[in-house]
């Protein structure tokens, strides 16, 4: 699992904000982020659509949508990417961090071949490799990540391809130049259940094989249980929570956390009826005062609606940012 | 593929037939008489000499009969006589199609060329200035007519500054060079004329930019649309995640799929051109079909007017040929059998 703590993060985001500007106005979409992944290690980002974990991680890279502001601190392997100039940016990106994205159909460009896409994230890092030695390469990462008859694939063109070969060809592309990180944004979610745990092995067994770093963006928590190491609970543009999994699970700090959890199918569940958090979460610009979930939380009480909470820690990693975290250690969701 | 190709090239003879059975009817149905272009004002009290001219041009047998034989010698690569150059209107037209097919083509390149750049440019820096002019610089194009276009140009570059020579395929004094293609800029080249080629080639300049100007606009105006929408995909983001930078990104991955829609306005942006081209011509004295078919219709010069229809028809047929098999090779998504 974590490694010794005086090793340094390989990815560490700290104080991470992103705004839009709108009519003269300034929404924020990530509102002071701050988490860490450590070499080898895989972390979890969970939240409902729209708490800014895709924008925040798009932004932390470089990626954000044209005239979004981003501010705070994102280093890697100890260098400072925010602010880098975008050349050196660049180098950086399908180089030592990839990422693939939750739609495998349209994130694969459809007039290119699979190989040709390959073959450009390899030679876009090593301008000096021959095609035919790129072609190599893309045959051995088709391999990787068990396509099947890489010779005659690599000559298809992505809508040749089903839904669960292509995020695997995605994968590989992102394999491309041996990364230390990887950022999953919702790799699972476009694909058939059957499929989705199939994707998930290529992941955790490349993970596992290549001690990757590994961030997933997920809005199940249940996907993550099996597979993540650290997980933060992200909502309305900050995180709400952060544990090792196992202890998230067993001690969840917060009302949101506890509601994610609740909200996981369970086979042995007796209720029939499936939990879900009430209300939706607050849209852009129309943020609550005080602790941005207490409107649908059910425990809320006059502080939660006047006072934004500090985060609480509970024991080595654990912290939760509610007023009564930890307080209430049976509380329902 | 192949079998898609061999089956639009089987439908051509049909496709042909109707255009020449089309041209022929509505020749035949217009007002004109076609007896006032060949015989003089003056002889068309004499019923002799009507007689005769009907005689000698057919006029005198029923409408069917006239298309039978008409059919009959377009096989044979006859598509008769003009009343008005008393020439075999194939002869004319192989001497007039070449300058008409080098302008367009000229046109078609200048005009495919400004349009995507401007689209990209306008669609990459959408919302700024360089958008705005792109777009501007297109709605003149688009809207202005060539022939008010051409005469200001000519005016300006021509009379005014004197940088680019005044109407015509090439200098009045000149020395043509033996025909092989009919290109004049080929032509000059294959003689070895290489001062005779630019001279050509300065010639070209004008007549091809004012035509080009003109489908620039539509051609931008659409490829502007589609980067907007291809910018915003998600393979996009996706080579930008692998690290290309923002031409290649722009030129590699979005620009390659806006070809397939564009490539099918530019093929039928040839018809526009083809149309284009005959007031060009007339403003710039461009010895091509389109002057060709300005004088035809003016004089009811009948075979002249159907012969150029015809060759019209044939090139539309063809240029959309040659497109929808474009669309399938920039398109691995659609499989023709």
């Amino acid at each position: 699992m974590s490694m010794e703590p005086q090793v340094p993060p390989l990815f560490q985001v700290e104080g991470l904000r992103v705004a839009f500007g709108r009519d003269g106005q300034l929404y924020e979409a990530v509102r002071g982020i701050s988490l860490h992944v450590d070499p080898g290690e895989v972390l979890g980002i969970v939240g409902e659509s729209g708490s800014g974990k895709s924008v925040g991680m798009l932004a932390a890279l470089g990626l954000q949508p044209e005239g979004a502001r981003v501010s705070g601190s994102v280093r890697f392997k100890g260098q400072e990417l925010v602010g880098m100039p975008r050349s050196q940016l660049r180098k950086l990106r399908g180089a030592r961090i990839a990422m693939i994205f939750q739609d495998p159909l349209s994130s694969l460009n459809p007039v290119m071949t699979v190989g040709d896409q390959i073959i450009e994230a390899v030679r876009l890092h090593h301008p000096d490799m021959s095609r035919k030695a790129a072609m190599g390469r893309a045959l051995d990462l088709l391999a990787l990540v068990a396509i099947p008859q890489p010779d005659r694939r690599v000559k298809q063109y992505p809508h040749e391809f089903s839904g669960g070969m292509r995020q695997r060809v995605m994968i590989a592309m992102a394999m491309a130049n041996d990364p230390d990180l990887l950022i999953a944004d919702e790799p699972t979610t476009a694909l058939d259940v059957t499929v989705q745990a199939q994707i998930m092995e290529v992941l955790a067994d490349l993970q596992d094989r290549l001690k990757l770093g590994l961030i997933l963006i997920t809005h199940d928590l249940g996907v993550l249980a099996g597979h993540a190491d650290r997980v933060a609970v992200v909502y309305a543009g900050q995180v709400v929570e952060q544990a090792g999994v196992d202890d998230l699970f067993a001690r969840p700090g917060h009302p949101y956390t506890r509601g994610l959890i609740a909200s996981i199918p369970n086979m042995a569940a007796e209720s029939e009826r499936l939990f879900s958090i009430d209300g939706t979460p607050p849209v852009l610009g129309k943020l609550p005062t005080g602790c941005a979930f207490h409107p649908r939380c059910r425990h809320a009480r006059e502080i939660c609606r006047s006072l934004a909470p500090q985060a609480q820690t509970a024991g080595a990693g654990h912290s939760a940012a509610c007023h009564f975290a930890f307080a209430t250690p049976e509380a329902a969701p | 593929m192949t079998r898609y190709i061999l089956r639009r090239l089987l439908a051509m003879p049909f496709l042909v037939l109707g255009v020449v059975t089309l041209a022929f009817l509505l020749t035949s149905v217009t007002k004109g008489d076609p007896l006032t272009a060949i015989v003089s004002d003056r002889q068309m009290n004499n019923p002799e000499v009507v007689a005769a001219a009907k005689a000698k041009w057919g006029l005198d047998r029923s409408l069917p009969e006239r298309y039978i034989i008409y059919v009959g010698n377009l096989l044979q690569g006859d598509m008769g006589t003009s009343f008005i150059t008393r020439r075999p209107v194939a002869q004319d037209v192989m001497y007039r199609l070449p300058a008409t097919m080098e302008l367009v083509i000229a046109a078609m390149i200048i005009g495919s060329l400004m349009g995507v750049s401007l689209g990209v440019l306008a669609a990459y820096f959408r919302n700024t200035v360089i958008d705005h002019a792109a777009r501007v610089f297109a709605l003149f194009g688009s809207s202005i007519p060539v022939f008010w276009m051409g005469l200001a140009l000519l005016y300006l570059f021509s009379v005014h500054w004197g940088v680019l020579p005044g109407p015509g395929r090439i200098d009045a004094r000149a020395t043509l060079p033996p025909t092989v293609t009919g290109f004049l800029t080929i032509d000059t080249l294959l003689a070895g004329d290489v001062p005779l080629f630019f001279n050509a080639l300065w010639h070209l300049i004008l007549p091809a930019f004012v035509l080009g100007w003109a489908v620039a606009g539509t051609i931008s105006r659409l490829v502007r649309a589609n980067m907007l929408e291809i910018l915003s995909r998600e393979f996009i983001m996706t080579a930008r995640a692998k690290g290309a930078g923002e031409l290649r990104v722009v030129t590699r991955h979005a620009l390659r799929n806006t070809m397939v829609p564009t490539l099918t306005v530019i093929g039928y942006s040839f018809a526009y051109l083809l149309t284009g081209a005959v007031l060009t011509e007339t403003i710039f004295s461009w010895p091509g079909m389109g002057s060709y078919a300005v004088d035809a219709a003016r004089g009811l010069d009948f075979p002249a007017i159907i012969g150029v229809t015809i060759v019209g028809g044939v090139i539309f047929l063809v240029t959309n040929l040659l497109t929808d098999i474009a669309y399938v090779v920039a398109n691995p998504r659609v499989r023709l059998g």
